[in-house]
């Protein structure tokens, strides 16, 4: 018990470390909800210029739970490297708390953020759009999924994590290669079904699919979580695999990197 | 061999309490410091040889002692320190600090350490309280604890309290390699690992920086490995030194020591300079490194 505590409050460290980056760059983090709200809308008018409301809620969502998935994995891999361009990353590794301990910690925050950050979003596509009536809306369900999909993301970003970690120079951007696939194989604008069936196999291991299917269902139908089991359990069974997964892949690359040199060698 | 570790300073350590109680009873003789034939190779590149970056290595501190490792740019001294601070794995040999190993008791030896490097290594847009502060949770410790702590080290160091909460950018090297030190002290690692901490510092910043060193140590009973490339400050701070050169000890002693071995030896002066040229020059051949390496 008293481990689990100790571990939360490092753990805490790292949830607080974040919120004073974001505090100290305010006045960008407010440039890019501008320019998130800014995408989110101009494809949400595709499906206002087709005079579709159902296409409209569609991409919209498709846009604001996107924007959530993506803040939540691009902030854990952002943990690492901008660790890895300020040289802290060395005193982080040296501190006396466990890998997940620092990751949980990140993931806490990543979450937290992407929430408040795509609650302002979807505030401001509601006074857009007034045409939309959120009563009729399953905001549970759509909170549910959210939650659930966190939980890959969370792993699937502690894996591009791992690239920054081994690649000081590049391995940020590549994390926008694993993002952009994802954007492409899991319905997020289209159905699934239009695309080639091999991509369509591809879009079953995303979890955002499930994410972005289960939240359709709530905010366009109002269907509850218990009818969405097809949605819901996939995205358990990720989490459950993706979580350890993605520990124990970083952890692979750490003892690596601590064996090849590749933390850091000026000095 | 001088050992002198007070009893009721275990008390005053809640960090080595804590390690000592999940170790053996031999800790408490155990010496801070225990290198063996440790030995780290890099191979940048697949189609070259391995460098050879640490070489059987041997090295052992007592309690409350500092100990300089010298050596020319690339003899290894940073790779060393690494390879006790756990950022880099061994490839044979092994680690002890105060009786634990590194790579078993990895946490417990985690609390006892600390470094500092010759980067001052921060997050450049937060100020210095709150990178001090993220230090300090990482350790375990409480904020308003950490808090008065780090402006009472950083006061002690010359950093007026009004520069706490702007941007470490903002601050000159000096500065922010007081701050490294800061962050290092504040949680209170009985094996103090620096890293030529005073390298590009200014002389009245070097001066305080070696006056703060020696206080730790002395106050604060701090086992201190210290690599630098100012003799002065190597000749003033240091209980016996240990000079590397191509990864591999080529002589150990205390300072008058390794200046009567020149002297007599290789008739040369009878100053540091004259040893460290001695033993880290090019133009000797090898026997002469073997011979460094029985420590007289
Ligand atoms: N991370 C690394 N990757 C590859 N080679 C390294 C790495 N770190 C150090 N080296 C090599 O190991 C040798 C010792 O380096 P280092 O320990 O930094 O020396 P010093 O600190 O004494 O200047 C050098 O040849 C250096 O190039
Ligand atoms: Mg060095």
């Amino acid at each position: 018990m008293a481990l689990i505590t100790s571990e939360l409050k490092a753990s805490y460290a790292f949830v607080e470390r974040n919120f004073f980056l974001t505090r100290r760059y305010w006045g960008w983090e407010l440039a890019f909800l501008v320019y998130s709200v800014a995408g989110a809308l101009s494809i949400s008018l595709i499906g206002a210029a087709a005079g579709d409301d159902r296409l409209l809620l569609t991409l919209i969502i498709g846009a604001v739970f996107w924007n959530y998935l993506s803040v939540v994995f691009s902030w854990i891999a952002d943990t690492i490297s901008v660790e890895r361009w300020e040289g802290t990353l060395e005193y982080t590794f040296m501190a006396p708390v466990r890998r997940w301990t620092q990751l949980l910690g990140s993931c806490l925050y990543a979450m937290a953020y992407g929430l408040v950050h795509t609650a302002a979003m979807l505030l401001v596509l509601l006074v857009f759009f007034p045409q939309l009536r959120p009563e009729s809306m399953n905001l549970l369900t759509a909170a549910g999924f959210v939650l659930l999909g966190s939980f890959s993301f969370v792993g699937i970003g502690m894996m591009a994590a791992i690239l920054p970690l081994l690649y000081v120079e590049r391995g940020a951007q590549m994390t926008f290669v694993i993002q952009s696939c994802l954007l492409l194989v899991s319905g997020v604008y289209y159905p699934v079904s239009v695309l080639p069936g091999w991509m369509q196999v591809l879009s079953h291991l995303s979890p955002a699919t499930y994410v972005l299917a289960g939240v359709r269902a709530g905010l366009l139908d109002g269907t509850p979580v218990t009818g969405l089991w097809g949605d819901v359990l996939p995205l358990i069974a990720m989490g459950i695999v993706l979580i350890p997964a993605g520990l124990w892949a970083f952890g692979r690359a750490e003892r690596y990197a601590k064996r090849t040199g590749k933390l850091k060698r000026v000095g | 061999m001088t050992t002198t570790l007070a009893p009721e300073l275990n008390i005053a350590r809640p960090a080595f309490e804590d390690a000592a109680a999940s170790a053996s009873a031999t800790v408490a003789t155990a010496p801070a410091l225990l290198v063996e034939h440790v030995t780290k190779r890099f191979r940048p590149d697949r189609r070259k040889a391995p460098v050879l970056a640490i070489a059987d290595v041997s090295l052992r501190l007592e309690r409350g002692s500092i100990h300089g490792v010298l050596g020319a740019n690339g003899s290894g001294k940073s790779t060393l320190i690494r390879l006790v601070s756990g950022l880099l794995t061994l490839d044979e040999g092994r680690v002890e600090v105060f009786g634990l190993d590194i790579e078993r008791d990895e946490l417990a030896v985690k609390r006892l350490i600390n470094r500092v490097s010759v980067d001052a290594a921060f997050f450049k847009k937060l100020s210095p309280m709150e990178n001090l502060l993220f230090a300090a949770r990482l350790y375990g410790l409480e904020a308003e604890a950490s808090r008065r702590a780090a402006t009472r080290i950083l006061g002690r160091l010359g950093i007026a309290q009004s520069r706490l909460g702007r941007p470490i950018e903002q601050m000159s090297r000096g500065m922010q390699q007081k701050v490294a030190i800061a962050r290092a002290l504040l949680t209170s690692p009985t094996l103090l690992l620096l890293d030529e901490p005073t390298t590009g510092l200014d002389p009245r910043s070097k001066l305080e920086v070696q006056a703060f060193i020696e206080e730790v140590n002395a106050m604060h009973d701090a086992t201190i490995v210290l690599t630098t490339h100012d003799l002065a400050e190597a000749e003033r701070l240091c209980d016996r030194i240990t000079l590397l050169r191509g990864g591999r000890v080529v002589a150990e002693g205390t300072t008058p020591e390794l200046k009567r071995l020149v002297a007599e030896r290789y008739g040369q002066p009878e100053t540091l300079e004259a040893v460290f040229m001695t033993f880290t020059g090019r133009s000797l051949d090898d026997d002469v490194e073997e011979d460094g390496e029985t420590d007289d």
